[in-house]
């Protein structure tokens, strides 16, 4: 990990904010990210998978996600204000979907 | 009589301590990105309980072209790379090569939108619009608000690099292009979920909706 060691304006210090990585790693990471999406596209393909494909693309969707959160968006590695911030926004939203999908197709009691 | 301490400067920004120790400027961007995770959540919501009724019209198997696709959400992916890049350039003070990076994730932005108006325009000459069935509604509301986020983004990006044409945007603003950038990885993210759930998982034959 590159330290960067930048004193941002509004220049209050970040707080518990950890060195970010630097432009080796963000292309190593863009790497893993294209071998993931070829795999997702791939895998819709693959008529064998048809009955497992949503699980499995969702998984490989999830971890897309995360990587891209975590190290682009420097989360792993800011303060956990931000962090409780955004997941707490994902969180609604994550139940959104699933109270609408249970209501509206009749899994959830009305 | 005691001389007024004047808040110290960097880069022509007055500095402001904070309740917290953290920037208010982040932390509004945090809590605006945790805002719009719920706003799209809701979008995803309404399409997942619609896409499968489609009352006239084609269906999603119908119109989607799962390489085109691919090769959009390709583009947006790089754009969040280019980002970083830009972000890591002007955290060393290198300005030049900031202003390449954003004009990078700009231009990839770019190819993602037109990329997403051939598609409309595609679709729609295979007659998919916002009024033929509920699929089309949802789709096109869902896909239409993220492109017009990517299009406030590439707005941004291009002001920034303008800025830094002027020297407004140097070593010391960095959080200027971080906090831009935070929303570009955010409009990236968006795709993500999108790109699997509305493109590759195939449409289920789902029962009528409730209240239908």
């Amino acid at each position: 990990m590159a330290a960067h060691g930048v004193t941002h304006a509004g220049g209050v210090p970040h707080a518990e904010e950890h060195a970010h990585p630097g432009p080796e790693q963000y292309v190593k990471i863009a790497v893993i990210l294209t071998a993931i999406t070829a795999l997702e596209v791939a895998i819709y393909y693959v008529e064998a998978l048809r009955p497992l494909i949503g699980p499995i693309l969702i998984t490989l969707s999830v971890v897309k996600f995360c990587i891209v959160v975590m190290y682009y968006m420097h989360l792993k590695f800011d303060h956990p204000l931000f962090r409780a911030m955004f997941m707490f926004g994902m969180a609604t939203a994550i139940f959104t979907i699933i109270v609408f999908i249970g209501l509206f197709h009749g899994l959830l009691p009305v | 009589m005691e001389a007024a301490i004047a808040p110290p400067v960097h880069g022509g920004q007055e500095v402001h301590e904070t309740s917290t120790g953290l920037n208010n400027r982040k932390v509004l961007m945090w809590a605006f990105l945790g805002s719009d995770c719920m706003f799209f959540g809701a979008l995803i919501g309404t399409y997942l309980v619609y896409r499968g009724k489609v009352q006239a019209g084609p269906t999603p198997e119908h119109v989607f072209d799962i390489p085109y696709t691919s090769v959009s959400a390709f583009a947006l992916l790089m754009s969040s790379l280019a980002m970083v890049m830009a972000l890591a350039s002007i955290q060393r003070g290198d300005v030049k090569r900031m202003r390449i990076w954003l004009l990078a994730t700009a231009g990839l932005g770019l190819v993602f939108l037109g990329g997403q108006v051939y598609e409309f325009t595609t679709f729609g000459s295979e007659g998919l619009n916002l009024n033929v069935s509920t699929f089309g509604t949802t789709f096109f509301v869902l896909t239409g608000f993220h492109g017009t986020h990517v299009a406030l983004g590439v707005v941004w990006l291009l002001s920034l690099v303008i800025l830094s044409t002027r020297g407004v945007i140097t070593q010391q603003r960095s959080l200027d292009v971080e906090i831009a950038g935070l929303y570009w990885h955010f409009v990236d993210i968006v795709w993500i979920v999108i790109f699997t759930v509305v493109y590759l998982i195939p449409t289920p034959v789902i029962g009528p909706v409730a209240g239908h």
